[in-house]
């Protein structure tokens, strides 16, 4: 059942009433609130303010929004300047480009220089849907989860997002922030706790058998397999693991003890994203089967998001065909 | 205060830029690897700055008022790592563990090590940005501080040197003053045979900067194109700095095979000798 403690929205199971929001529209209101907050928050964007949604701050904070045109070596380069001098800048573009392209900038001038950039990636994960594999960023955290100092975001849903986006504005050091294009069920209140790195477990049947530990909207689709698990008669748990850097590694290691079996899910490469870094913890920690939802070491392509979740084995079938095999292993 | 200089000045300065080189080439020697013809040829700008023209407080690195220098290309920083110990930043005893573990004097400069490098660098094409980035941020709070940054010239090949300088113009940054080092070589040979970048004044130009050209190793020609910058409210400027790679001595002076290696212990010795016997007499082929 659902975790009374994450205070939950109580009708995400309702496909009629659940909201669907965007990710990185959770983003533009965090960023604006955080930039009502403190006159030190810039946002620089490069030529891609309205599908970002840093349009908001700019219409807000027009004296604080610095466009940079299609340069996002440029982007990473003039904020780390900026922070550097006292601001807390907020880069935004696609995480393909960003941290993609500009990945040396950001190791160079923000990582090791070890000033406050925030980094927003948008439209990251395959569900991107029609623009095809160059605009869908499978490899955005592993490039980011690998260097010292980056904190790693990614929120399950627009309420999140927007948590999260406020909550990074006032924590020291680069942070990574990845959010999504589409519309999806947003599931967490304003009341669900939101604290970087601690997880938040969403979902726990009595004997859970397995964890399933997801990051950004698969959370969703993970909260649904759990839910018709449990009407097979499978209990679970499901861990949303917002933070891929730092791991909370009681609370995963909590999990592991608890069920004996993990499942990752994550619309991302599955080396080294989320997945990566739990086995990480946990073959050194407390060895248990682990099965991995994610993208199979393939590129995406055109098309609609359910059709490439299916495509990809991230769609709720898939996730509980992995619940049963991390199961099966135990044996 | 004005900033031009009398000929008693200038010869303190030649002096002490002097005494800068013999710092290089010793620390080069101690540390055993590091790059010397870059360091040598832009030991008079350096002086220049740490002993003229920078408002700054060797005492108080992060004083927020001081003006900012950003060295892009990273690798000649054995150069501000001599200036910055002969100006009192840390001692000259310090200043000979360059490239040691556990030396706050890194390979390349690491802001977080060292006060005082305002940033990590060495991976080329990436100081504009941030200069552009500080004087941006700057400009916002009604700082009156002014940002340098300098560059080399070979590392004009790398796109985000222009990503940044169309920024930098576009937004009329006239507190930045960009420097490129114009020695003309690099690690494989001769710029203008590994990627020409002539017509460079023009380039400069054309993406709306003020352009100086000036002799680098002309201390009061340098001072006084630094001073021009000052003046220019309309744009950023760039001083083009004609230097040669490893001015000071005679054996080295032009020869890129010096970009990246140090001097043995005994060819140290005789570059040693050879500026203890020029003394303050270093002078530009146009003085």
């Amino acid at each position: 059942m659902l975790r009374p403690e994450a205070k939950l929205n109580q009708n995400i199971f309702d496909v009629k009433t659940v909201a669907q929001v965007p990710t990185r529209d959770g983003f533009g209101k965090g960023l604006v609130e955080a930039g009502e907050k403190d006159s030190r928050v810039v946002v620089l964007c490069a030529d891609l303010a309205e599908s970002t949604r840093a349009h908001w701050f700019k219409e807000k904070f027009p004296n604080r929004y610095i466009e940079i045109g299609v340069a996002e070596q440029n982007l990473a380069t003039i904020a780390s300047g900026l922070a550097n001098y006292g601001k807390i800048p907020f880069i935004t573009s696609y995480a393909v480009f960003s941290p993609g392209r500009n990945n040396e900038q950001i190791r160079t001038t923000i990582s090791l220089n070890n000033v406050p950039v925030k980094i927003a990636g948008a439209h990251a994960g395959i569900s991107v849907g029609p623009d095809g594999a160059t605009h869908q960023a499978l490899e955005d955290m592993a490039l980011m989860r690998v260097q010292p100092n980056m904190t790693v975001i990614y929120p399950c849903d627009a309420e999140e997002a927007r948590k999260a986006t406020f909550t990074a504005a006032f924590t020291d050091g680069p942070v990574y922030l990845r959010f999504a294009r589409e519309k999806t069920p947003v599931m967490t209140s304003a009341q669900t706790p939101f604290v970087i790195g601690k997880a938040l477990t969403m979902w726990e049947s009595k004997n859970p058998q397995a964890a399933l530990i997801a990051c950004g909207p698969l959370v969703y689709n993970a909260l649904v397999a759990a839910r018709e698990l449990e009407i097979q008669g499978i209990g679970t748990m499901v861990i949303n693991n917002h933070t891929i850097k730092p791991l909370d590694r009681e609370a995963i290691l909590a999990a592991a003890t608890k069920t004996g079996a993990i499942v990752t899910v994550e619309e991302h490469q599955i080396a080294g994203g989320l997945g990566s870094a739990i086995a990480e913890l946990l073959v050194k920690e407390y060895p248990v089967p682990m099965e991995f939802i994610g993208v199979k070491d393939r590129f995406g392509q055109s098309g609609e998001p359910a059709e490439l979740l299916k495509e990809y084995g991230m769609d709720v079938p898939a996730i509980i065909a992995a619940v049963k095999k991390a199961i099966t292993r135990k044996r | 205060m004005s900033s031009y200089l009398d000929d008693n000045e200038i010869k303190e300065l030649e002096k002490t830029a002097n005494d800068i080189r013999q710092t290089i080439i010793k620390m080069l020697v101690e540390a055993g690897s590091g790059h010397t013809a870059g360091p040598l040829g832009m030991a008079d700008i350096f002086t220049a700055f740490y002993f003229h023209l920078l408002r700054h407080d060797p005492k108080n690195p992060l004083w927020e008022e001081r003006d900012r220098l950003i060295l892009s290309n990273g690798h000649i920083t054995p150069v501000r790592y001599a200036a910055m110990a002969h100006a009192g930043y840390f001692s000259l005893e310090e200043a000979m563990t360059l490239r040691k573990f556990g030396s706050r004097l890194q390979g390349h400069p690491e802001r977080e090590r060292l006060l005082g490098v305002e940033t990590t660098s060495g991976p080329l094409g990436l100081g504009l940005g941030q200069a552009a980035g500080i004087a941006y941020g700057a400009r916002m709070d009604n700082k009156r501080f002014r940002v340098y940054c300098l560059m080399s010239d070979a590392e004009q090949a790398a796109g985000n040197v222009w990503e940044s300088a169309m920024f930098t113009a576009n937004n009329k940054l006239s507190s930045l003053t960009a420097i490129i080092d114009r020695n003309n070589i690099q690690i494989n040979g001769m710029t203008e045979q590994v990627m020409p970048l002539e017509p460079l004044r023009a380039k400069w130009e054309a993406f709306n900067w003020h352009v100086i050209e000036v002799d680098g190793h002309n201390i009061r020609e340098f001072v006084n194109a630094v001073e021009e910058a000052k003046a220019i409210y309309e744009k950023p400027t760039v001083i083009i700095a004609h230097t040669i790679p490893g001015k000071g001595i005679k054996e080295i002076e032009f020869d890129y095979r010096w970009h990246g290696i140090p001097p043995k212990s005994d060819e140290a010795k005789k570059f040693l000798s050879e500026l203890r016997t020029l003394q303050g007499k270093i002078k530009s082929e146009h003085q």
